[in-house]
């Protein structure tokens, strides 16, 4: 490497202060590549953790339609997760090593996904809700100061709309039946509702590396602003599908050009972060499972690539090998 | 049994349609090239995304370093003269454009 590490400094944060993107192999903080590991790593997980409250619902779809939307909605969850390890190993983390630590319970996912779905109601206001704050989330992280980060998020963002278009038109047309399919919306509402708004994070007196991300573009806004975009894009939404959001203070505020909303519950997401959440346990355990279970077909998959190889080699050269492909291994 | 080696990675890039160059999408993980093609369709093309795909093993690839960057690319940076606004024509004179395409 040419130059001291001061003058490397120099050139990331002048990238970083003409709004440039930092690159693979470009120097950087140690900070920063750890910060931007650790994001995109939780993110990764929480798309591949986010497939297992849904996927609950694939074989009890109520027709073939819902049922092959569910299928393409969950597939591009891991798809989504497969883009963002992708992303990190280009940071020289290791997927194998992301895997372990996401199953040993060392790197987190987000809370969202500690919730049960219990009833079909929640496969649209997952898409509604969930999808719909993670799309608040996500479309400044487009703009992000690290490049495969901020690429695999435009993908990522163009799929999320599929999501939340097909929550929430289920959910209309859930809303045009029954008395009891209407209360199925409604009390799925108001379980997901508060846990929706935890996804942006504590608020942000409490979120100590705030100011740091943001300066290095890690972040583009903070917590409570995005938390409060999510509430006022949504309680229109609401009021169109005719269901009431559980906040006793939610209220249009024409002096702020905002809605006013009541306090979330931080004991409840922080014990929910902690492990403490209904279904942390058993999301870990599935995870562990489908790894342990998957393992015979990775062993499997390298033993053909082995045998292939070995086969092109021996036919390539067979003077060399004394074999030929259909030879004695 | 434990598996012997890790999956290799891949780097992907897509043809959108006839006429463009592929272009680096992202990578995978793959046990072989053609795995390694059937991952890159279903992970990068699950909406008609392309009509062509290659996959190349990420350890083939020779890139120049970014430490590099300034004498490596240094030779292109004084040669005004490679570019067609360097040159003063009247602007009378016909067909005689900056940019042709």
């Amino acid at each position: 490497m040419q130059g001291q590490p001061g003058q490397w400094n120099e050139h990331f944060e002048a990238t970083i202060a003409h709004d440039r993107r930092i690159e693979p192999r470009d120097w950087m903080p140690d900070g920063y590549r750890k910060t931007m590991i650790r994001q995109i790593a939780q993110h990764a997980h929480s798309e591949i953790i986010g497939m297992q409250p849904e996927g609950n619902w694939i074989t009890r779809a109520p027709s073939l339609r819902r049922k092959a939307i569910l299928l393409a909605k969950v597939q591009d969850e891991a798809g989504h997760g497969m883009y963002l390890y992708s992303a990190a190993e280009t940071l020289g983390a290791d997927r194998r090593g992301m895997t372990e630590m996401l199953i040993a319970g060392r790197q987190k996912y987000s809370s969202i996904f500690n919730y049960p779905t219990l009833s079909y109601a929640d496969v649209g206001v997952i898409g509604w809700l969930v999808d719909g704050a993670a799309i608040c989330n996500q479309v400044p992280l487009c703009r992000s100061s690290y490049g495969p980060y901020a690429r695999a998020m435009v993908r990522i963002c163009k799929e999320e709309s599929f999501h939340q278009r097909q929550g929430y038109e289920l959910l209309l047309t859930m809303m045009r039946g029954t008395a009891a399919q209407k209360a199925m919306v409604q009390e799925s509402v108001d379980r997901f509702w508060w846990p929706s708004l935890m996804m942006f994070g504590p608020p942000d007196d409490q979120s100590p590396n705030t100011e740091r991300s943001m300066a290095w573009g890690i972040k583009r806004h903070t917590n409570d602003e995005l938390r409060q975009r999510f509430v006022d894009m949504t309680v229109p939404q609401a009021e169109k599908l005719g269901v009431t959001l559980p906040d006793g203070e939610l209220r249009w505020n024409a002096e702020r050009g905002h809605y006013d909303f009541g306090e979330v519950d931080w004991a409840e997401f922080k014990a929910v972060v902690g492990g403490g959440g209904p279904c942390n346990a058993e999301r870990i355990a599935r995870r562990r499972a489908a790894h342990d279970e998957g393992a015979w077909v990775r062993e499997a998959a390298v033993a053909h690539a082995e045998k292939k190889e070995g086969q092109s080699r021996n036919h390539a050269y067979p003077e060399r090998t004394g074999l030929n492909a259909d030879g004695p291994r | 049994m434990t598996a012997q080696r890790d999956w290799p990675l891949f780097e992907v890039f897509l043809r959108g349609k006839r006429g463009l160059n592929h272009v680096h999408v992202g990578s995978l993980h793959a046990p072989d090239p053609e795995m390694a093609l059937r991952h890159a369709r279903d992970l990068y093309c699950r909406r008609n995304e392309a009509v062509s795909i290659w996959v190349v093993p990420a350890a083939a690839i020779t890139a120049s370093s970014p430490d590099e960057k300034d004498p490596f690319f240094a030779p292109a940076g004084d040669k005004v003269y490679r570019h067609p606004t360097f040159y003063q024509i009247p602007d009378d004179v016909p067909h005689m454009l900056e940019v042709w395409l």
